[in-house]
C-alpha cells in the first residue's frame, strides 16, 4: 500500500470518535508529563503498558503517539520557562529560549516552539507515510544476518557514538542485554541467569526497570541535589502571538530544523541530539540578528532546534515500524506494547496490519493539531502545573511507580526489583551513565540474539556469514568505525597533550 | 559512596584515585563476573551445540568485564567525572529519607494495603525533599492514593493490593448502592 492510499485508510481509523478520544487523552497526558519536570514519556508509556491487556491495540497506539509528541510539546514549555530541559534533546530550546523569556519574550518562544514543533511534526508524520513504504520494499530483502547487523548498528550508536563516552554508554547496554536475557530460553527452554527464583522465569519485566530507572532513580538523584538546586519559573510575558518579523525570522529555521531532524531521526542510528545542536549553529550561522544569540535570546535559536527536534521524534518511528529497530528508549517501550500484543513489528507490518500502522500515522496528524491547541491557547494551564512543589510531585512519582509496577503483578520480587533498579539508575545518574542503553539494549537485546542464532542456523554455524553478505558486511563496518574512529582520534590528541606536558 | 576522593586533587593531570568512581567501577566488574559464572552454568544440549543459549549470555559478561576494567582504570586514574560533579555531595539524609520510605513500602504495602503504605512512602519522601508539614502531606498522599487505587481499580478492573481501607471504602459503595 502506497503513502495515500494508507494514509485515507488511516484516517477512517484515527477519525472513530473512541480513536479521536483516545488521541486527546494521550496529548493532554504527554503535554503534562512532557511539562513536569522529571517525568518523560518513555516512563509514562511504560506505567500505561498494562492497558495493552485491556484495549484494542489501534486505540493503545494512538494514545502512547500522543503522549510521544505531546511529551515533545510540553518539554519545551519547561525548557523555555524553567531552564532545566527534561531531556538532552532540548537543552539547545532552553539555551535561547530562557534568554527569551527572562527578556519578557516567553510569549513568542513558546509561540515558536509550538507552531515549530507543528510545522516539524506535521513534515516529519509525512515523511513517515511516504518513506515507511519504501523502507519496507528495501527490508523485505533482509535476511537474519542483515537485521543483526542493523541491529549491531543501533547498538553501537545509541550507547558509544551519542553520549558522552563509549565506555560508560557501553556499560550500560551490556548491562541492559544481561537484563533482558534473565529468564527461560525461548529456543532451547533453558533457565538463564533466573537464580532459581521462580518468578524471573518470564524475564524482567521492562516496566520494572523503565520505571525504576527513569522514575525511582530520577527521584533519588533529585532528593539528593535538590538542596543545591535552585529553579525558578520566569514568568509568563509577552504577547503569544508572534509579530510579522518572528514568523519571518521563524520560517526558515523551521524547515531547516525540520530538513535536519527528519533523516537523522530516521537512520537506524537514531539520536535527536545531533540535529538540534546542527540546526542551532546553523541558524546561528545563517542570522541576520547574531548579537542576539547567547544575549538576550535569538528566536531563530528556539525554532529550529524545536523544530529538528520534533521531526527526529518523527524520523524514529520510521525504523520502529518498518525494521522493529527502536533508537530511543521510548521506541523501546513502544515496541515492547507491540511484542505484549503479539504482534512483531518489521516489514510484514505495514502488510498484517494496515489498519494499525497508518491509523497510528493519520493519528500523528490529528495530534498535532490538538496539541498546537493545547499549547498555545491552553499555555497558562501547564505553566500552573510546573508549581506543583517539588516534594509533592516527587512523593506522587513514586507512588504511582508502585501502582504501576506493584499494582499490576502483586508481586513482591517486582517490587523489591523496582527500588533496586532505582538505587542502580541512582547511582547511574550520578555517575555519569547514560540510562537509555539500558532500556535499548533489554527489548533490541534479545531480538538481536534471536537473529544471530537464525542467521548462524542457516549458514550452518558459519561465523563469516555476517562478513560475506555485502549488505550485513557494510553496515557493521560503519557501525565498528562509528565507534572505532573517534577513540582513535581522541587517543591520538590525548597522547600528544601528555607529551606536550611531560616537556 | 561521594566521589570525593580525587577532589582535592584539583587540577592535576593525573589525579589521586576517585573513590566513588573506582567503587562504581567495581561493582560493573563484579557483575560481569557473576553474570559470566552463571553463564558458565547454563546446562547445554549437544543439540545446540554451535549457538546455544550460553554464546550470548557469554558475550555480554565479556562485554561488562572488558568495559568495567576499563572503568576501573580510568577510576584509577582520577576518575571519569569532571571537578564540578565530583565537588557536589549528595544530601545523605534526603537519600536516606527517601530510600527509607522505600523500604517501608515494601514492609507494609502487604499487611497495611495500599493506600497506607503509600501514605508512609509519600511523608517519608515529602520529608525527604525539605517538607515540614507531615500531617499535610500524609493528608494529601492519602487522597493522591485513594484516587490512584480506585482509578486503577475501577477502570481497569485491577485490584492494587486492597488493606483495610480499601476493603472499607468497597463496603461502604456496596452499602450506598443500597444492599
Amino acid at each position: 500500500m502506497d503513502g495515500i492510499n494508507g494514509l485515507i485508510t488511516g484516517f477512517g481509523v484515527a477519525l472513530t470518535p473512541m480513536n479521536l478520544l483516545w488521541c486527546l487523552v494521550g496529548t493532554t497526558l504527554g503535554t503534562a508529563i512532557g511539562v513536569l519536570p522529571g517525568l518523560g514519556p518513555a516512563l509514562t508509556i511504560a506505567l500505561l503498558l498494562p492497558i495493552t491487556f485491556k484495549v484494542e491495540p489501534q486505540a493503545a497506539f494512538i494514545l502512547f503517539a500522543g503522549i510521544y509528541y505531546g511529551a515533545m510539546y510540553g518539554g519545551s514549555t519547561t525548557s523555555i520557562l524553567l531552564n532545566t530541559p527534561g531531556e538532552s534533546a532540548s537543552i539547545v530550546t532552553s539555551m535561547e529560549g530562557n534568554k527569551m523569556a527572562r527578556n519578557g519574550r516567553a510569549g513568542a518562544a513558546l509561540a515558536t516552539a509550538a507552531i515549530g514543533s507543528f510545522v516539524a511534526g506535521t513534515i516529519g508524520t509525512l515523511g513517515i507515510a511516504f518513506l515507511a513504504p519504501i523502507v519496507v520494499d528495501w527490508a523485505l530483502k533482509f535476511g537474519p544476518a542483515e537485521y543483526f547487523a542493523l541491529m549491531i548498528l543501533a547498538f553501537t550508536t545509541v550507547s558509544a557514538v551519542l553520549g558522552s563516552s563509549a565506555v560508560r554508554g557501553l556499560t550500560a547496554l551490556f548491562f541492559g542485554i544481561w537484563l533482558g536475557l534473565i529468564g527461560i530460553d525461548l529456543q532451547t527452554g533453558q533457565a538463564r541467569f533466573t537464580f532459581g527464583v521462580q518468578e524471573l522465569f518470564d524475564g524482567i519485566n521492562v516496566i520494572v526497570v523503565a520505571v525504576g530507572l527513569f522514575a525511582v532513580g530520577e527521584t533519588l538523584y533529585n532528593a539528593a541535589t535538590y538542596k543545591n538546586s535552585e529553579t525558578k519559573i520566569t514568568p509568563l510575558k509577552g504577547s503569544l502571538l508572534m509579530t510579522k518579523l518572528e514568523w519571518k525570522r521563524s520560517i526558515g529555521p523551521w524547515l531547516r530544523g525540520t530538513a535536519f531532524g527528519f533523516p537523522i531521526g530516521a537512520m537506524p542510528a537514531g539520536g535527536a541530539e545531533i540535529p538540534t545542536f546542527l540546526s542551532y549553529y546553523t541558524e546561528k550561522k545563517l542570522t541576520k540578528y547574531p548579537e542576539e544569540f547567547g544575549t538576550t535570546g535569538a528566536i531563530e535559536g528556539v525554532a529550529g532546534p524545536e523544530a529538528a527536534n520534533n521531526a527526529s521524534a518523527a524520523g524514529v518511528l520510521v525504523p520502529m515500524l518498518t525494521l522493529g529497530l527502536p533508537t530511543s528508549a521510548t521506541a523501546a517501550i513502544m515496541l515492547s506494547a507491540f511484542q505484549s500484543y503479539g504482534i512483531n513489528p518489521g516489514p510484514l507490518l505495514l502488510q498484517t496490519q494496515p489498519a494499525l500502522v497508518w491509523g497510528l500515522i493519520a493519528s500523528l496528524f490529528i495530534g498535532n493539531v490538538m496539541l498546537l491547541v493545547l499549547n498555545l491557547p491552553l499555555i497558562g494551564l501547564w505553566v500552573k502545573m510546573l508549581q506543583i512543589p517539588a516534594p509533592l510531585l516527587y512523593a506522587g512519582i513514586l507512588v504511582f511507580a508502585t501502582i504501576g509496577t506493584y499494582g499490576i503483578s502483586q508481586s513482591y520480587i517486582d517490587l523489591i526489583l523496582l527500588y533496586v533498579v532505582g538505587i542502580i539508575g541512582y547511582l547511574m545518574r550520578r555517575y555519569d551513565f547514560p540510562t537509555a542503553p539500558v532500556i535499548i539494549g533489554m527489548i533490541l537485546g534479545p531480538l538481536a540474539e534471536q537473529n544471530f542464532r537464525q542467521a548462524m542456523t542457516i549458514s550452518a554455524g558459519d561465523w563469516t556469514v555476517f562478513f560475506t553478505r555485502p549488505l550485513s558486511l557494510t553496515i557493521i563496518v560503519i557501525a565498528l568505525s562509528l565507534v572505532v574512529v573517534p577513540k582513535i582520534y581522541s587517543m591520538a590528541r590525548e597522547s600528544k597533550r601528555r607529551q606536550s606536558l611531560a616537556r | 559512596m561521594a566521589g570525593d576522593g580525587g577532589s582535592n586533587q584539583r587540577g592535576a593531570a593525573d589525579a589521586a584515585p576517585a573513590t566513588g568512581d573506582l567503587l562504581v567501577a567495581l561493582g560493573v566488574v563484579g557483575l560481569a563476573a557473576v553474570v559470566l559464572w552463571q553463564a558458565w552454568e547454563i546446562p547445554v544440549s549437544p543439540i545446540y551445540a554451535k549457538v546455544g543459549p550460553t554464546l550470548v549470555p557469554i558475550m555480554a559478561g565479556l562485554g561488562l568485564l572488558v568495559f568495567g576494567a576499563a572503568l576501573v582504570v580510568s577510576a584509577a586514574h582520577g576518575g571519569w567525572q569532571t571537578e564540578d560533579e565530583k565537588a557536589i555531595t549528595p544530601d545523605r539524609l534526603a537519600l536516606g529519607w527517601v530510600l527509607g520510605g522505600l523500604a517501608l513500602n515494601v514492609l507494609t504495602i502487604g499487611p497495611l494495603g495500599f493506600t497506607l503504605a503509600s501514605v508512609l512512602l509519600f511523608v517519608c519522601v515529602t520529608r525527604g525533599f525539605g517538607s515540614r508539614q507531615p500531617l499535610r502531606d500524609a493528608a494529601i498522599g492519602g487522597a493522591f492514593a485513594l484516587v490512584a487505587y480506585l482509578g486503577f481499580a475501577k477502570t481497569l478492573n485491577i485490584n492494587i493490593g486492597a488493606g483495610l481501607i480499601e476493603n472499607g471504602i468497597e463496603w461502604l459503595i456496596a452499602t450506598v448502592r443500597g444492599r
